[in-house]
């Protein structure tokens, strides 16, 4: 069963993008985060050091990294909100619109209906003394709904469009009284309230039990297939990344170390630091891999680097590493399959001194993710299988992943 | 949630009796026969007028019985007997009441409206503006009560001429007039710790994930902060006005002698300089009274703001 | 967009530098004032023009200037002369009481603290009903029951602030307490008296000296306020809290001064202390 949906999911996926990049070649992209660089006037080095991410109609494109990675950091840039006294260079934009340049009513508007954010702890983003119903008609209120009785049916409505059991009881419940995942249905349908274009979800399903997740998971793919909602993914867990997105970026230390689509990424990681992290958790059915964490500790915001943020902790490290300025290099397109060199940047970029020389083969480092499709095929397929159907079958896919990164 | 209030009601009983006894046992610390001190001493003294008070405080039995007797006749409004105007204490205390609580609660809503309202412009503006309200109220809170008082008065009373110096006035608007100065010079000392609270309790709120939440939807500043920080800390704000209200029982001793109110602090006042004991203790008697229940009901009214409390409470 | 260099570099340097330069500069002049008025209290019969109690009715309410630098109360006595006087019973009071309350309740706190067990109960309970009584009226039961002066409101007011030093002193040495240097030395076998008396005690010291610094500002203004209804310093005093009071009904007729100097003393005096009071608190590490 799982194997039949894979080649389905990644047909899926390819289909989108060419749609998209022809047909609507003229149309700017949902998010276009372009040379993003943010400095704290405190911090040895900058939160943020050219990033540049897209995100298309319709795709959802997984942001990976370790905590303090600035994954939060860049999705917030796209609602305009920056940590006080930051400093930017570069450029944000929302369909066309520079979000950080929106101030006043129109930065309201911006965030009310442009952009909506799920949160990491659905506990900690609700107000305790509010009811849940008071939430979504403020939500709503901000998109329009103005009139007191249209927004409550509309609450109900979208608790129903979440699989909220029971939601005319819920409105009038405070969130403690509602469990975790219950509350993070509230929270996406807070999100949904004013049709965003663009969906952010920050460790959306993070803080849920395993099968809240895949349900969470399956409910923002179901959303985002219905109102072709694009979606920045923002998690830590690479293997749920790469299984559930059209396009995976992964950050260290404030920089894209490596972005290229799901499948190329898993198949053939670039970036060494890509490749530590698919090597520090096991896919599924690798019981006897083994698991190789990262040495050294994620870098602070009081650690400075004046070459390859990664070299410290890199196994394949050079001494010119250490001097080297970390700038994207465009991947060959068929590193992975012939396939892939479809237009727009398919054929990701990864920021490592060594490429191109630096091809993963068989030979290196990489345990759990060799060259040859088998593993993440059915890795990925087992996910996207999971999350398209029973929410049972999905308990086994994200556990080890899930548990092993924290 | 019976055990509860059970416990926190029985707490309250057991804090009065305790207050009572020192109130009443006071007696017998004084020196001499406790008789002549409650007659207010020696001079002009009768034999009738001993034995009237040795009857009144059943002086001649027990100390627990002569303490029982008099908390069950206090109970029942029976203050007993000025031994100086020979008048009922119940009928001073209540013809003085009105002044004392019109005074607590006018100081009372301008503490609680330029004290909040204070602190939410320092917890919202930052920069100098906060600074100016930590200044400016802590400089209020160090210059005694009194003293505010002959400031306001010399200013407003006497060289502005806008608001009377004495007396309590007549109908609302004369009482209201009357009782400007008094009730500010209250509040002033008030101001600092309830800014402070609020501008604390509200940085606290402002902090959490949802308030970011919020305005990461787009929610208007205005109504985060007062939809998600103000109501979120209004549980320390209401605690806090409510301990400062109970404790302005006692201020009105001070305020009331300034403007020669009268009211039940001056009462007191006037009772100890002249000797006047049953007063004294009657008056002590209600305000620590007073200012007990009042402490404790604040505390019921956090429960009514924050439902997870309520639920936690329900469920014990 | 400004070059991030030229905004980092600066505030972490010159941020602290101003902070370290700006408190001390309110602090200075509030402690330099406080140096001023104990001077002047300690040398007032040197300095100052009048005996305090000249009374000379010919210049009843006199203003400022002329004879009388900051002018005359009703009796025509010179209102500097008597605040000079006065500094005296209105600084070294506070400092009395609070003294012999430090003992009380330090010696309290520690025993609540180190025993445990029902002197810790006995305490909090007395606590508990002393506190019962809001602002100075258990202080005011204790006048109306002894009468007014100033003997008694020093004692009422040493007792009123005893619990509040011994609860603070007990917080303090239940965690001073716990820390090994007192297991060590009761391995060594030494008794519990003796490392209260010569370790814990005195390692509490900074903390509660910290502590009273702030509390001496209420002191001056609670004893001031006794002295203004007429429980504590009595006439001919030249208290400044009792200098209040009387010149109080002169206000009315219009003349300020004989309430308002004494009034504004106090006020200063006490907006000094807390200034400098605060900022000794913190360099001891007292808690708030």
């Amino acid at each position: 069963m799982p194997h039949d949906h894979e080649p389905d999911h990644a047909h899926n996926a390819h289909a989108h993008a060419h749609v998209h990049g022809h047909a609507r070649e003229e149309q700017p992209p949902l998010l276009d985060i372009d040379g993003l660089t943010l400095e704290l006037p405190a911090t040895a080095r900058p939160l943020l050091s050219d990033v540049s991410l897209r995100v298309r109609m319709g795709e959802v494109v997984g942001l990976v990294g370790e905590s303090g990675s600035g994954k939060s950091t860049t999705a917030k840039a796209a609602l305009g909100m920056l940590p006080e006294g930051g400093v930017t260079t570069g450029a944000v934009r929302v369909e066309g619109t520079d979000a950080l340049a929106l101030r006043g009513e129109k930065l309201r508007a911006h965030r009310a209906r442009t952009v909506a954010m799920v949160h990491q702890d659905p506990r900690a983003a609700l107000n305790p003394v509010r009811r849940v119903g008071d939430f979504l008609t403020e939500r709503l209120a901000l998109a329009g709904v103005t009139d007191r009785r249209a927004a409550r049916a509309r609450a109900v409505e979208l608790l129903d469009t979440v699989g909220l059991p029971d939601p005319a009881r819920r409105v009038r419940q405070h969130p403690h009284e509602l469990s975790g995942g219950m509350l993070q249905r509230v929270v996406i349908a807070g999100a949904l309230a004013a049709e965003p274009r663009l969906l952010l979800a920050d460790e959306a399903t993070s803080a849920l039990d395993v099968t809240t997740q895949a349900e969470i998971l399956d409910l923002l793919r179901t959303l985002r297939a219905e109102r072709e909602t694009g979606m920045l993914f923002i998690t830590h867990d690479l293997h749920l990344a790469a299984a559930y997105c059209d396009r995976v970026v992964v950050m260290y230390a404030g920089r894209v170390a490596e972005h290229q689509s799901a499948r190329a990424l898993f198949a053939a990681p670039r970036h060494p630091y890509t490749r530590g992290l698919l090597d520090c958790s096991p896919a599924l059915g690798e019981e006897d891999a083994v698991i190789r964490p990262i040495p050294g500790r994620p870098p602070s915001l009081a650690d400075s680097f004046p070459g390859c943020p990664f070299a410290a902790r890199c196994p394949e490290a050079e001494p010119e590493c250490e001097t080297w300025t970390p700038v994207a290099t465009p991947l060959e397109p068929d590193a992975v399959s012939g396939d892939e060199g479809g237009p727009g940047e398919e054929g990701g970029e990864a920021s490592c001194r060594r490429l191109p020389e630096s091809a993963p083969g068989p030979a290196s480092a990489s345990g759990s993710a060799p060259a040859s499709v088998p593993v993440p095929g059915s890795a990925s397929g087992a996910v996207s299988g999971a999350v398209s159907g029973s929410a049972s079958g999905s308990a086994s896919v994200t556990v080890p992943a899930e548990g092993s990164t924290r | 949630m019976f055990r509860r209030l059970f416990r926190r009601v029985a707490g309250l009983v057991a804090t009065l009796v305790a207050a009572s006894f020192v109130i009443f046992a006071a007696v017998y610390a004084a020196p001499g026969d406790p008789a002549v001190f409650l007659a207010g001493g020696r001079d002009k003294l009768t034999p009738e007028k001993l034995a009237a008070v040795r009857e009144q405080y059943h002086l001649d039995e027990p100390l627990v019985v002569q303490y029982g007797r008099w908390l069950w006749d206090c109970a029942h409004g029976d203050l007993g007997r000025s031994f100086k105007y020979t008048d009922q204490v119940a009928d001073l205390v209540t013809s003085r009441l009105p002044t004392t609580l019109a005074l607590v609660g006018y100081a009372t809503l301008l503490f609680v409206v330029l004290g909040v309202g204070a602190g939410i412009v320092a917890a919202v503006r930052r920069g100098w503006a906060d600074q100016a309200v930590v200044g400016g109220t802590t400089l209020a809170a160090s210059v005694p009560n009194f003293v505010a008082a002959i400031g306001l008065v010399s200013l407003f009373g006497v060289r502005l001429g806008w608001f009377p110096v004495t007396g309590a006035g007549n109908g609302f608007a004369g009482t209201v007039h009357h009782l400007t100065l008094p009730a500010l010079s209250m509040a002033l000392g008030a101001l600092a710790i309830i800014s402070r609270v609020t501008r604390q309790s509200m940085l606290d709120a402002a902090a959490s994930d949802h308030v970011e939440a919020a305005r990461a939807s787009g929610v208007p500043e205005r109504e985060v902060i007062r939809r998600h920080v103000l109501r979120n800390a209004l549980g320390p704000i209401i605690t806090m006005c409510g301990l400062v209200t109970a404790g302005m029982l006692a201020g009105t001793v001070v305020i009331e002698t300034a403007f020669g109110l009268s009211g039940v602090g001056s009462l007191l006042v006037n009772a100890i300089n002249t000797h006047d004991f049953p007063v004294a203790q009657a008056v002590l008697l209600l305000m620590v009274t007073g200012y007990i229940v009042v402490t404790n009901l604040v505390d019921l009214v956090h429960p009514l703001l924050d439902p997870r409390v309520r639920a936690e409470r329900s469920t014990a | 967009m400004t070059t991030p260099a030229a905004t980092a570099q600066p505030s972490p340097a010159v941020r602290p530098l101003t902070l370290r330069t700006k408190r001390p500069a309110g602090v200075l002049i509030a402690a330099g004032f406080l140096v001023l008025v104990v001077l002047a209290a300690a040398v007032a019969p040197l300095i100052a023009p009048y005996a305090p109690d000249t009374i000379d009715l010919s210049a009843s309410l006199a203003g400022t200037g002329g004879d009388h630098l900051l002018g005359t109360d009703a009796s025509g006595q010179d209102l500097l002369s008597r605040v000079l006087h006065g500094a005296r019973s209105s600084l070294v009071a506070p400092l009395l009481l609070l003294a012999l309350a430090a003992v009380l309740g330090v010696t309290l706190g520690t025993l609540a603290a180190w025993r445990g067990g029902w002197v810790d109960t006995l305490v909090s309970r007395v606590t508990d009903v002393m506190y019962a009584f809001p602002g100075l009226l258990f202080v005011v039961l204790i006048i109306a029951v002894f009468g007014a002066g100033m003997t008694t409101s020093v004692l009422a007011l040493a007792l009123a602030y005893t619990p509040t030093i011994a609860k603070y002193t007990r917080s303090v040495a239940l965690s001073e307490r716990a820390k090994p240097y007192v297991d060590a030395y009761r391995v060594l076998g030494m008794g519990g008296a003796r490392i209260c008396a010569r370790y814990l005690v005195p390692n509490l010291g900074r903390s509660v000296v910290g502590y009273l610094v702030v509390l001496f500002g209420e002191a001056l203004m609670s004893l001031a306020t006794l002295s203004y209804l007429g429980f504590g310093a009595q006439p001919p005093s030249s208290d400044w809290g009792l200098m209040v009071q009387e010149g109080q009904a002169a206000v009315v007729q219009g003349a300020l001064l004989p309430a308002l100097v004494p009034g504004t003393a106090i006020a200063a005096v006490v907006v000094a202390f807390n200034i400098v009071g605060v900022w000794v608190a913190d360099r001891l590490g007292a808690r708030r």
